[in-house]
C-alpha cells in the first residue's frame, strides 16, 4: 500500500500514527512545501519570544521519520491531484503515485484587501519562516503595528514584548480574542495585556497604508516600522476543489475523514468539522483536532473503520502568565463568577453543560470539557459542586469509580 | 499495567500523599529540603475533600490519552504505557489541562510548564511516593 500525505504538521503526524497502528509495512510519503522536519506551529511565538530553542520547536524527535518508516519530500509544493492516474503532481513536474491520499494542507494567513498594502512590506505569523523573517528584521526601539487582536496577533504581541519594541494592536472588532472570549472576559484580558505595555486601538480598521503609517477609519494615524497582518486564516482547499472534491468553507469529509473523492482523505485546519456542542459545521482550527482527525483518517486509510466524533471548539492559551481555557458553545443559560483576577462562565442548555470560559484560574478545566463531550445530564452530578470548580467530587460514586477506578461499567 | 488507585472509603484527606509527591518530584534529597525556605513544590496528586468522602486523584494513564494526542509541543509521550512529559519541551500552554477528563494535569507556574504523574518512574524504586506515604493504605499500586 502506498500512502501519500500532503502536509507535514499535526494532521499529517496524526495520520502517520493512525496508519502505523494498523499497517506497519505500507509505504508512507510525506510531502510539504515547508522545508523543515515536522515542527509545532503554535510554538513559533515561543520561539520568537526566545523561550523555545531551535531544537525544541520540533514536534517529533529527529529520528521520527526513520522510526515510522516515512519518506519525506520537503520544500516542494503539490500543484495538482491527478485522480485519474492516482498521483499527486509536484511543482517541479514530478508525480508521486498513491493508493490512499491524505490532504493535510492546513491553512494560510488571510490578508484582507487594504488600500496601499500592496506597496508596503509586511509580515504574517503562521510559519517558522515567518517568525524567522520577523526576528531578522527586529531592531531595538522599533514600532510594531499588529493588525488583528485574535489568538495569533496577540501571541505575536506577547512574543515581541520580550524584545525592546513598541507594540500597537488594532482590530475591527471592539474587543480582543472575540473567537474565544465574551465581552467581559475580553475586557479583563485587554487590561492585563495593556499593563504589559501593549496599546490597543479597537473597533476600527486601516483605511490606507503607506510605507510607515496606517491611516485608520476612526481618523487617527499610527506610525510603524514593522507591520504584521494577523486577521485570520483560510483553509487550503484548492487541491481538493480543483480535483472536483466537495468544498464549502473548508474541505468536506465524512466521519471517517474521507472526502467526496475516492481514496482521498483530509484532516485538520483545511476541513470542516461538526461541532457537537452547537450542532453546527465549523472549521475547528486547533491542533488537537488536527491530530485526532488525522489519526482517524489514518486508520481508515489502512483499512480499519474509525470515526471522528464529539469534536468541539476548545482552546487553551495564555498571555503574560494569565491562562484562558474555553470550550464548547456559549449559547444558553449562563452562570458567571468573577474576581479581580479571574473569570468563570458556565453555559447550560438542555440540562447539560455545553460551554465554558475560564480565565485566570483554569485548574482541572478538562473535567468540564469531558462533561460537554460526554453530554452528561445535570441530574447525574451535584450542580453546586460543578459550579464551584471542576472536580471529580461532583459525580456520583458509581461514575467516579468507573472513571478513576479502572472499573468498566 | 500497574496503576495507582485510591480507595475513597479509606482516604482521610490528610494530604500526606501530596507532600510525598511534591517532594519526590522536586529533585530535592528529602522532604525537608523540598519544602525549605517556604518553597512549595508542585504535587501531581490532588486530594478532593467532601462532606462524606475524600479521595486523591492522579493521572489514570487512560486509554484515550487526549493529553498526549493534543499536546501542541510534542512534549507528552507514552513510555511503556506511562504518560510522560518532557519538561524541556513543555511550554505550559495548558492544552492537556483542557483535555484531561480527570483534571490530573497541574500547572507548574514557576517553570512555565505542567507536571503530571509518571508513576515516579524517575525518582522512586518500586512503589510511587504517594502509595508509600499513605498512612491508611488508601492509595495502592496494582494491576486491575
Ligand atoms: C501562532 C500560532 C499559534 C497557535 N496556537 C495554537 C494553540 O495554542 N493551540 C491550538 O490548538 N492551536 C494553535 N494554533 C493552530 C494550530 O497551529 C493549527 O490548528 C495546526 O497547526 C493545524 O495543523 P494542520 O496539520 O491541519 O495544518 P498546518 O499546521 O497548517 O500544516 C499544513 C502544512 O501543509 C503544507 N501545505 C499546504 N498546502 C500544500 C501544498 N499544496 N503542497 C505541499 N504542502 C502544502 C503547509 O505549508 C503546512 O506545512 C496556532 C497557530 C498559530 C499560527
Amino acid at each position: 500500500m502506498r500512502y501519500v500525505i500532503i502536509g507535514n504538521s499535526a494532521a499529517a503526524i496524526g495520520t502517520v500514527s493512525g496508519i502505523r497502528e494498523i499497517d506497519s509495512a505500507g509505504e508512507i510519503t510525506i510531502i510539504s512545501d515547508e522545508k523543515y522536519h515536522t515542527y509545532s506551529r503554535p510554538l513559533i511565538s515561543y520561539w520568537l519570544e526566545g523561550r523555545v530553542s531551535d531544537k525544541n520547536i520540533y514536534y517529533r524527535p529527529d529520528d521520527y521519520y526513520e522510526k515510522n518508516g516515512v519518506k519525506t519530500v520537503l520544500g516542494k509544493k503539490v500543484t495538482k491531484i491527478d485522480t485519474a492516474n492516482k498521483s499527486v503532481v509536484l511543482e517541479d513536474g514530478l508525480s508521486v503515485p498513491y493508493d490512499k491520499l491524505m490532504v493535510a494542507t492546513g491553512s494560510k494567513p488571510f490578508v484582507p484587501p487594504m488600500n496601499g498594502l500592496d506597496k508596503v512590506h509586511y509580515h504574517t505569523f503562521m510559519s517558522y519562516d515567518s517568525a524567522k523573517a520577523i526576528r531578522s528584521e527586529l531592531k531595538d526601539g522599533m514600532k510594531v503595528l499588529i493588525i488583528g487582536a485574535g489568538l495569533i496577533g496577540l501571541k505575536a504581541a506577547e512574543a515581541l514584548s520580550e524584545h525592546n519594541v513598541d507594540i500597537t494592536v488594532i482590530d475591527m472588532a471592539d474587543r480582543v480574542l472575540p473567537s474565544i472570549l465574551d465581552a467581559r472576559a475580553a475586557q479583563k484580558m485587554q487590561r492585563h495585556i495593556e499593563a504589559h505595555g501593549v496599546k490597543f486601538i479597537l473597533g476600527t480598521s486601516a483605511e490606507e497604508l503607506t510605507e510607515h503609517s496606517a491611516k485608520l477609519k476612526n481618523g487617527s494615524t499610527v506610525e510603524f516600522d514593522m507591520l504584521i497582518v494577523a486577521v485570520g486564516v483560510r483553509p487550503n482547499t484548492e487541491l481538493v476543489a480543483d480535483a472536483g472534491g466537495k468544498v464549502e468553507r473548508g474541505i468536506i469529509t465524512d466521519q471517517t475523514q474521507k472526502t467526496s473523492l475516492d481514496d482521498i482523505y483530509s484532516a485538520g485546519d483545511c476541513t470542516v468539522s461538526h461541532d457537537e456542542s452547537s450542532d453546527s459545521e465549523k472549521i475547528l482550527a486547533l491542533l488537537p483536532n488536527a491530530y485526532m482527525q488525522g489519526e482517524v483518517a489514518g486508520r481508515n486509510m489502512a483499512g480499519r473503520e474509525s470515526y471522528y466524533l464529539n469534536a468541539i471548539p476548545m482552546n487553551a492559551i495564555g498571555f503574560w502568565g494569565v491562562h484562558i481555557i474555553s470550550a464548547g458553545s456559549y449559547d444558553g443559560e449562563e452562570f458567571v463568577e468573577e474576581t479581580e483576577s479571574t473569570y468563570k462562565k458556565l453555559v447550560f442548555r438542555d440540562n447539560r453543560l455545553v460551554g465554558y470560559i475560564l480565565l485566570g484560574n483554569v485548574a482541572r478545566a478538562g473535567i468540564y470539557t469531558s462533561m460537554i463531550k460526554e453530554k452528561i445530564d445535570l441530574n447525574e452530578v451535584d450542580v453546586d459542586l460543578l459550579k464551584q470548580k471542576p472536580q471529580m467530587m461532583m459525580f456520583g460514586k458509581a461514575r467516579r469509580e468507573e472513571k478513576l477506578g479502572g472499573i468498566v461499567r | 499495567m500497574k496503576k495507582v488507585y485510591v480507595n475513597e472509603d479509606w482516604c482521610l484527606a490528610c494530604h500526606l500523599c501530596e507532600y510525598y509527591c511534591a517532594a519526590a518530584n522536586s529533585g530535592a534529597a528529602n522532604m525537608v529540603a523540598a519544602f525549605r525556605n517556604g518553597k512549595k513544590p508542585v504535587s501531581r496528586i490532588q486530594v478532593e475533600e467532601g462532606d462524606k468522602v475524600n479521595f486523591a486523584v492522579q493521572c489514570r494513564h487512560c486509554d484515550g490519552k487526549p493529553c498526549v494526542r493534543g499536546c501542541i509541543a510534542g512534549a507528552l509521550s507514552i513510555v511503556d504505557g506511562v504518560v510522560c512529559c518532557d519538561e524541556n519541551k513543555c511550554v505550559g500552554c495548558g492544552t492537556c489541562v483542557l483535555s484531561c477528563p480527570f483534571g490530573c494535569v497541574v500547572f507548574d507556574e514557576a517553570n512555565h510548564r505542567i507536571q503530571k504523574c509518571d508513576l515516579c518512574l524517575k525518582n522512586h524504586d518500586g512503589e510511587p511516593a504517594c502509595v508509600q506515604g499513605c498512612p491508611n493504605k488508601a492509595i495502592v499500586f496494582e494491576e486491575r
